[in-house]
């Protein structure tokens, strides 16, 4: 089941999402614990922001990646297993 | 921790980064706990580092990439320049974990050091009841002071992360455990049986569960974890179990100088919390950087890689799984830290681990026969 393009997702309460140079990644960081991400979980979660929605994000995303084609599955492919680990919730 | 790649390369060929660094304030703690990791000896530690000297080691860990950072104890909130430290952590992008028995703090210091930017606080229980909880403690008023403290740092909008460790004299609480910790409403509940070192080695006899109760007590959990399943809640249980049972050992601190930095509260730099029982000088950050400690200094090399390995070890194709287990486990149980794990089934000193296990079907001990941590039991240790 696809997400909706309509919902709008965000960290959970206590998650933080930031560059590490010393890794060369974006990671997630919570109760001690790190997600080292690879390039396209960084990419997706550095657009979710607790406004945008999924379309905006897909949107945002198929701008920067002109040459990949249509986004919004594997973008909202992501978001499910990305809520399924409890790393974003959708409000 | 997990990552989704391969860990990146540090300064040196094969060593990567300390991503994770554990500073333990101090040893100074109003509780009693009988399985304390910290040394025995802990009543003989001189001078605390200052303030500008821990300023100066979450700097440097900072820049060599480290990314957690927790600040533990002892009871770290003992420190009045803890605030101070957490704004200095904030700034410089650590994500900062509080560790804390809730004793000392007040809904005032939850909310000083959220603004502050500390980004989470565990507070550790000792059982689901007060009456149990206070016993293990050592102190009367510790259960209610926890509740309290647990509903100001869910209050303040923490993630809730509530600890609780397991032995034979609680086990049977599992179930109430969990449903507390579902009333407070926590993220995360971290149930973790007793590792044997420092004041738990000590008491082991008297702290280790038996097999039956541990077979229990993990079919209960599970059984709970389905049930917050199917009601959709989010509370994550971690169930830790004690590696006394298993036939192999844990790849104890994801190996040795990989990830792990702890910082004592003397200044000596440790590459997990408990090595300081082993027979290995550990350099201090009073005398060198953290750089050179954790890329150059004999302690953090001594058992990187896998050529000090003796047998079985050293011609066995799971070494890259287990790094032959935790070396402190190997020093108290063979009197040799090179030694394999005894926990591992191919371990000439297996028997010692099947020892305990039966001595655990038989253990009559009841609480107060443990040696509480406190300074006096630990002045004991120190004339030895
Ligand atoms: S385990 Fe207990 S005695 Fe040891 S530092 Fe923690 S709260 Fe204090
Ligand atoms: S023999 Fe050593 S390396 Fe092999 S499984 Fe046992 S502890 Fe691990």
């Amino acid at each position: 089941m696809a997400v909706g393009m309509k919902r709008i997702p965000k960290l959970r309460p206590g998650f933080r999402f930031q560059w590490e140079p010393a890794q060369n990644a974006y990671v997630l960081l919570y109760p001690e614990g790190m997600v080292r991400l690879n390039d396209s979980a960084g990419a997706v979660l550095k657009e979710v922001d607790g406004q945008r929605n999924v379309a905006d994000i897909v949107a945002l995303l198929e701008q920067q990646f002109p040459d990949a084609g249509s986004l919004s599955e594997d973008v909202s492919d992501f978001l499910k297993d990305a809520e399924q680990q409890h790393w974003i919730l959708f409000t | 921790m997990s990552g989704h790649h391969a860990m990146p390369a540090g300064d040196r060929p094969g060593i990567g980064p300390p991503l994770w660094l554990l500073a333990e304030l101090t040893y100074r703690c109003p509780l009693q706990c009988p399985y304390c990791s910290n040394p025995l000896d802990f009543a003989q530690t001189q001078q605390e580092l200052t303030t500008e000297e821990w300023v100066r080691v979450l700097r440097q860990g900072r820049e060599m990439g480290a990314a957690q950072l927790g600040f533990s104890g002892g009871e770290p909130l003992v420190r009045q320049d803890l605030p101070e430290l957490i704004a200095e952590a904030r700034q410089l992008g650590y994500y900062t974990n509080l560790i804390t028995s809730g004793l000392g703090l007040t809904a005032t210091k939850v909310n000083a050091f959220r603004d502050a930017g500390l980004d989470h606080i565990q507070v550790s229980f000792q059982a689901s009841d007060p009456e149990l909880n206070n016993a293990v403690a050592g102190s009367r008023k510790a259960y209610d002071q926890k509740l309290a403290m647990a509903r100001a740092v869910k209050e303040a909008g923490y993630p809730m992360v509530l600890n609780f460790v397991i032995h034979r004299h609680n086990i049977h609480q599992m179930e109430d455990i969990i449903s507390l910790c579902e009333r407070l409403g926590a993220d995360y509940v971290e149930l973790a049986t007793c590792q044997y070192y420092g004041w738990a080695f000590e008491n082991r006899e008297g702290l280790m569960p038996s097999k039956a109760q541990l077979e229990k007590a993990e079919a209960e959990v599970n059984s709970y974890r389905k049930r917050l399943t199917s009601s959709g809640s989010a509370m994550k249980l971690i169930f830790v179990t004690p590696d006394y049972y298993e036939e192999r050992p844990k790849a104890c601190m994801n190996g040795w100088g990989s990830l792990f930095l702890t910082v004592a509260p003397d200044g000596t730099a440790l590459p997990c919390h408990s090595a300081r029982l082993l027979p290995i000088e550990f350099p201090n950050i009073r005398e060198s950087s953290l750089h050179s400690i954790w890329y150059d200094s004999p302690g953090f090399n001594h058992y990187r890689g896998d050529s000090w390995m003796p047998e079985p070890c050293r011609s066995c194709d799971e070494k890259d799984k287990d790094f032959g287990g935790c070396r402190c486990q190997a020093y108290l149980l063979t009197g040799n830290a090179d030694n394999a794990d005894p926990v591992c089934g191919k371990s000439p000193h297996h028997d010692r681990i099947l020892a305990a296990r039966k001595a655990a079907d038989h253990a009559t001990a009841g609480l107060e026969e443990l040696t509480y941590r406190n300074a006096d039991n630990s002045r004991l240790f120190f004339r030895g």
